[in-house]
């Protein structure tokens, strides 16, 4: 083992994912460095929200690796065998990778403040005030600071999304994933929710952005990643790959969503 | 008039609202018949509880406080509520046993559910009642290997542990069901988003999906536990002394049955009213987050007028 220049945050190399006996992710090479923002693009059904998925482990892989900051995900090295890590070690690699879910999957029982301090004091065993003021911080960053003590079910679809990805936030993350984080929300909705993960890139934040916002992916990626039936078709910066597609399938993909 | 957001309902003020036009309501008749029809029989029953002296009140209320009456009162009491703390913590864990991965752990709870709930209660209750006819000695050890303690079943198994086995187990048995159907109605999104935060399976369960599933488990559990008041008076068979046992006890030296009968009767309709009154409270506290109307008491409902233009119950949030 030699020691290297700091490791790409992401790397996924030959990523393959089974559902039962349907292939579904075929041999995915990616590497995301530290602070870009990646977008994958891609008809539905070509398995970017599965590889998604795969990162933080909610879906176990088949064949391949990947490796979040240089380490393995859900599983050791020792020698040349893959040893399964338990619960509460994925737990705690999983805790330094926020998620936000196109559903958003706000805890309904629990106030907006409730949700953000949850896993904090959980999880890290943080100091209740500490969090609380970390997410009053985090709710005024995203706009809703006047909503601290609301249930999730009293807010509209983009301020749920916005608080799902504060509260994705306050377990200080160092990546950020994004599964289609506005394709459940009313179309004028849309822009707040871009408009924070916007602010959230500028600020440097390592993100993996699965979306079909074609507009968001020119104007913050860093990479775009276009993904058909289960494997990369071509990555590039955004001037490449939406300006300038060389593959036809990206092509005819674009051509129907522009 | 100024609106100034008029796609939103509720937030001109009363000024803005226009005089309600006149409605003349449908005419139902046959809820009048019936109403009617319901008023009569309630006199008639009121009546005769009035007249027949056969209901000899006096009787029924001067054994209402009576010592041997109170005593077979806490009994009841004691067996509902050991009966139940068993069969909730066995429905918890059969029901947590039945979703597991482990095919051998999803069996035995399966079985276990299929045997409580495939024999009568009653027979289970005489079963335990006699266990140290099947098992004299029971003994606690290595498997194939040495004992380590043993005594004998007549003594271990005394009415009351058997009452509790039996009545315990057997509630088990249903609240298992009771308890999955309730995990089940949790957004499986739940528990992704909480262990994408880091969190862990207990923890999961514990903060997120226990807590969601208790609107769906509180209100059967309530009828369970009332059944449960009830069902304690089988276990007069096997000579515990509860509520039944004991007026029975009392009718058999005096004949008065039909008072006495009032009397238990009378001790488990408050009874009852009383855990109905708990099971409000409960289901109120674990509908937070939720933003549909609860249902209103029945007497509210009663004394409410009649308003054809009424507003669907305002929005309250909890």
């Amino acid at each position: 083992m030699t020691a290297t220049a700091t490791p790409p945050m992401v790397e996924a190399i030959g990523v393959h994912k089974y559902y039962g006996s349907n292939l579904v992710v075929k041999g995915i090479d990616l590497s995301v460095t530290q602070g870009e923002v990646m977008c994958l693009l891609g008809p539905s059904g070509s398995g970017k929200s599965t590889f998604l998925r795969c990162i933080n482990h909610l879906e176990k892989i088949n064949a391949g690796t990947i490796r979040v900051a240089g380490e393995l995900v859900g599983y050791r090295q020792h020698n040349d065998r893959l040893h399964e890590l338990r619960d509460a070690e994925i737990a705690t690699r999983r805790s330094e990778i926020g998620m936000v879910f196109q559903q958003f999957n706000l805890f309904p029982h629990m106030t907006v403040l409730q949700n953000l301090i949850e896993a904090p004091v959980l999880v890290r065993r943080e100091k209740a005030a500490e969090a609380r003021a970390r997410a009053r911080t985090l709710l005024e960053r995203v706009g809703l600071a006047d909503k601290a003590d609301a249930y999730p079910r009293s807010l509209s679809g983009g301020q749920q999304q916005r608080v799902a990805i504060a509260r994705a936030l306050n377990m200080r993350p160092k990546l950020m994933l994004f599964d289609e984080p506005t394709s459940a929300l009313d179309p004028e909705l849309v822009g707040e929710v871009l408009d924070v993960m916007r602010d959230l890139a500028a600020d440097g934040m390592t993100m993996i952005v699965v979306t079909h916002e074609i507009a968001f992916a020119r104007e913050v990626a860093d990479t775009v990643t276009f993904m058909d039936d289960g494997v990369v078709v071509e990555s590039g910066t955004p001037a490449e790959v939406l300006g300038n597609p060389r593959h036809p399938r990206t092509q005819s993909f674009l051509a129907k969503v522009l | 008039m100024k609106r100034s957001d008029p796609g939103v309902l509720g937030t001109h003020t009363a000024a803005d609202v226009p005089e309600p036009p006149k409605v003349v309501p449908v005419r139902r008749y046959g809820q009048w018949v019936t109403t009617v029809v319901l008023l009569v029989i309630t006199v008639l029953v009121i009546r005769s509880l009035l007249t027949n002296p056969r209901f000899q009140w006096d009787i029924v209320f001067s054994y209402f406080l009576n010592g041997q009456v109170l005593d077979g009162l806490v009994t009841t009491i004691v067996l509902t509520v050991v009966a139940m703390a068993v069969g909730v913590v066995m429905g918890v864990l059969m029901a947590l046993g039945r979703e597991s991965r482990n095919p051998v752990v999803s069996g035995a709870a399966a079985l276990y559910i299929g045997f409580f709930r495939g024999t009568p209660l009653l027979v289970q209750l005489i079963f335990w009642f006699n266990l140290a006819a099947l098992y004299p000695v029971l003994s606690v050890g290595i498997p194939f290997g040495p004992t380590l303690a043993s005594g004998s079943a007549n003594t271990l198994i005394t009415p009351m542990v058997a009452a509790i086995l039996g009545l315990g187990l057997n509630e088990g048995a249903y609240m298992s069901e009771i308890v999955r159907a309730g995990l089940q109605s949790v957004d499986p999104g739940q528990t992704q988003a909480a262990h994408a935060l880091g969190m862990r399976k207990g923890q999961v369960f514990r903060r997120i999906v226990l807590p969601q599933a208790m609107r769906v488990i509180i209100p059967p559990t309530g009828n369970e536990t009332i059944a449960m008041l009830k069902t304690t008076s089988l276990v007069s068979v096997i000579a515990i002394p509860e509520l039944l046992f004991q007026v029975q006890a009392i009718y058999s030296r005096t004949y008065q049955v039909i008072p006495l009968l009032i009397t238990v009767s009378l001790w488990y309709l408050l009874l009852t009213a009383v855990l109905s009154t708990g099971q409000f409270y409960l289901e109120r506290h674990f509908r937070r987050g939720d933003l549909r109307p609860a249902e209103k008491p029945f007497l509210a409902r009663l004394l409410a007028r009649r308003d054809p233009l009424a507003q669907p119950a305002e929005r309250k949030q909890v």
